[in-house]
């Protein structure tokens, strides 16, 4: 009987697990090999060689890149995170109808087109744009701001919002688990408001706090169209190195080894995210 | 006792939402603001109301061929990742089978992954196996982004699933197709439409893969890159921005609206949270 349910079940999931092994297992293998071959222009050498790990870790163009879009990525998740607490927290435990009302607000900017969303910050942040506009209207400034557009922060700025849902959906579900006995049992036992959010509110959030940690972390390191748009060239992330070594550049082989290499280290950044989340949460002190 | 279990003050965690919601809708309003301005720049002061800016979308046509292209891409990407994520939620909700957890979290695993990535990994593997690039390739890449959505949707239908149904289905003389169609089936249809719309929103905004993928024949989001670098073509790009946004909401508001159905109908409380949970 078991051995039916369980033939049954793995005969049911492998059209599903068939094409992710095609579509994503192959392509990442093939990346894999790829990072180990050589491409000068159109000649593709398949003699296996660490050359473009060697340039991708010692160049200082590629490292320079690598390490600004982690220190971005890193601020856009702890902006978005921070940003987006207070916001679940408020639809958690304040808010008594129209949860999924507001839930739905907040989705819904979310679906226009991600490209025009980050043009629009363009819109927002230029030098004739709605914020100096309305800054030298109001008489608070004489001549238009220049720092709020081309730079890093303007690359933060817009992620920070992109992302913004990704970031309160988590959290909102790990504070809707809470039992909210263990709060007033907390107040019985002499915790104070602050207290309590501290020993008990937030170490049960931790989940959802880690998981929107790494929603948002980890893809944006990978995005090149907000830096591409709004983050002029002290704004280009690794993500854009990437791309041109795939198009412009024609160095395939040179651009999987940068994907691969940022890869891997987000993906360290992120186990000890995850470890360091598990270490301090899920369970009341 | 009620309001003596939050830790913050109301008022001021309500001031807060409402800043909140204005910084996420702020590029949003934006939007129609520019899409009826009736001045050739995207500037403030607004000088005048127009809607030609719509008729010039009317009358552009390699606008016309990227909304086909992504139409077709969005509806094929929708119905495979839908049967795709039916298999895999239904497999998760019903069975238990060897390596389960491993299965799936690999099969989720694009909802981590950077989708530069993705894109670069099929871009390489279609270059090695020697295959053009063209809408196919772009429903290729979509359909495994898509997948994980669908399996999250369709997880809470299959989940709320009574398994006496069946079993009772089973016992009159229904075979496994027969009670899969009339029982099964009927049962998680609104989560299938569900998961149907949302896949194809998410297909129709796709951009990075899609620009990796794509060969001569452009998706919408595509298309929208190309005209980016021309100022002329702005505000009727802004005026699309305009249309894709009200198609998103009402695509969106008519999902809720049969995944709810689909939670009533199993008799389990909606949760706002939906899939995500």
């Amino acid at each position: 009987m078991l051995t039916g349910e369980r033939r049954q079940g793995l005969a049911l999931i492998s059209p599903t697990l068939l094409y992710s092994l095609l579509m994503l297992a192959a392509p990442l293998i093939m990346v894999l090999t790829f990072s180990f071959w050589t491409q000068n222009y159109l000649e593709l050498d398949t003699t296996l060689t660490l050359d473009n790990y060697r340039e991708a870790w010692s160049k200082p163009i590629y490292s320079t890149l690598i390490f600004r879009s982690l220190k971005i990525s890193l601020i856009v998740t702890l902006v978005t995170v921070v940003l987006a607490f207070p916001i679940a927290y408020y639809l958690s435990f304040h808010v008594k109808q129209r949860k999924a009302l507001w839930l739905f607000l907040i989705t819904v900017p979310f679906w226009t087109s991600y490209l025009l969303r980050v043009f629009l910050w363009k819109v927002i942040l230029g030098y004739n744009g709605v914020l100096n506009t309305a800054l030298k209207g109001l008489g608070i400034i004489e001549e238009p701001l220049t720092f709020l557009l081309y730079n890093a922060n303007a690359v933060v700025l817009t992620l920070a919002h992109a992302w913004a849902p990704f970031a309160i959906l988590p959290i909102f579900v790990a504070l809707e688990k809470i039992d909210r006995s263990l709060l007033e049992a907390a107040e019985d036992l002499g915790d104070g408001p602050v207290r309590r959010f501290f020993r008990i509110t937030l170490p049960l959030a931790m989940p959802g706090v880690v998981a929107s940690t790494l929603i948002v972390l980890i893809p944006t390191v990978g995005d090149f169209i907000t830096p591409k748009l709004v983050g002029g060239t002290d704004g280009l992330m690794i993500a854009n190195m990437i791309q041109i070594q795939f198009g412009k550049a024609n160095n395939a082989p040179l651009g999987a080894a940068l994907a691969l290499s940022s890869m891997l280290i987000v993906a360290s950044i992120s186990a000890v995210i995850f470890l360091l989340g598990k270490r301090f949460g899920g369970k009341v002190q | 006792m009620k309001s003596a279990l939050k830790a913050f003050p109301s008022k001021w965690l309500a001031v807060y939402a409402v800043a909140y919601m204005v910084f996420l809708y702020a590029p949003v309003i934006l939007l129609p603001m520019f899409a009826f301005n009736d001045a050739t720049v995207i500037s403030f002061p607004l000088t005048g109301f127009t809607a030609k800016w719509f008729g010039v979308l009317w009358q552009t046509e390699a606008l016309h061929g990227a909304v086909r292209n992504s139409l077709v891409v969005g509806l094929s990407s929708a119905v495979l990742s839908t049967v795709l994520g039916a298999c895999a939620a239904r497999a998760a909700a019903r069975y238990r089978f060897p390596l389960k957890r491993g299965i799936m979290s690999f099969i989720l695993l694009p909802l981590v992954l950077p989708e530069i990535i993705v894109a670069v990994a099929l871009l390489v593997l279609l270059m090695q196996l020697g295959m053009p690039l063209s809408l196919v390739t772009v429903v290729l890449g979509h359909v495994l982004i898509c997948t994980p959505f669908a399996i999250a949707i369709l997880s809470s239908a299959f989940q709320g699933l009574d398994q006496s149904l069946e079993e009772a289905s089973f016992d009159l003389g229904e075979t496994r197709w027969g009670t899969f169609r009339r029982v099964i089936l009927p049962l998680v249809m609104p989560g299938v439409v569900s998961s149907l719309l949302i896949t194809f929103t998410i297909s129709l905004d796709e951009f990075i893969i899609a620009f990796f993928l794509t060969g001569t024949e452009v998706t919408l989001p595509v298309y929208i890159w190309s005209q980016l670098r021309f100022p002329g073509k702005l505000p009727s790009v802004m005026a699309l921005g305009t249309i894709l946004l009200v198609l998103s909401v009402l695509l969106l508001i008519l999902a809720e609206w049969f995944r709810r159905r689909s939670a009533r109908k199993q008799g389990i409380e909606a949760s706002a949270t939906g899939g995500f949970a």
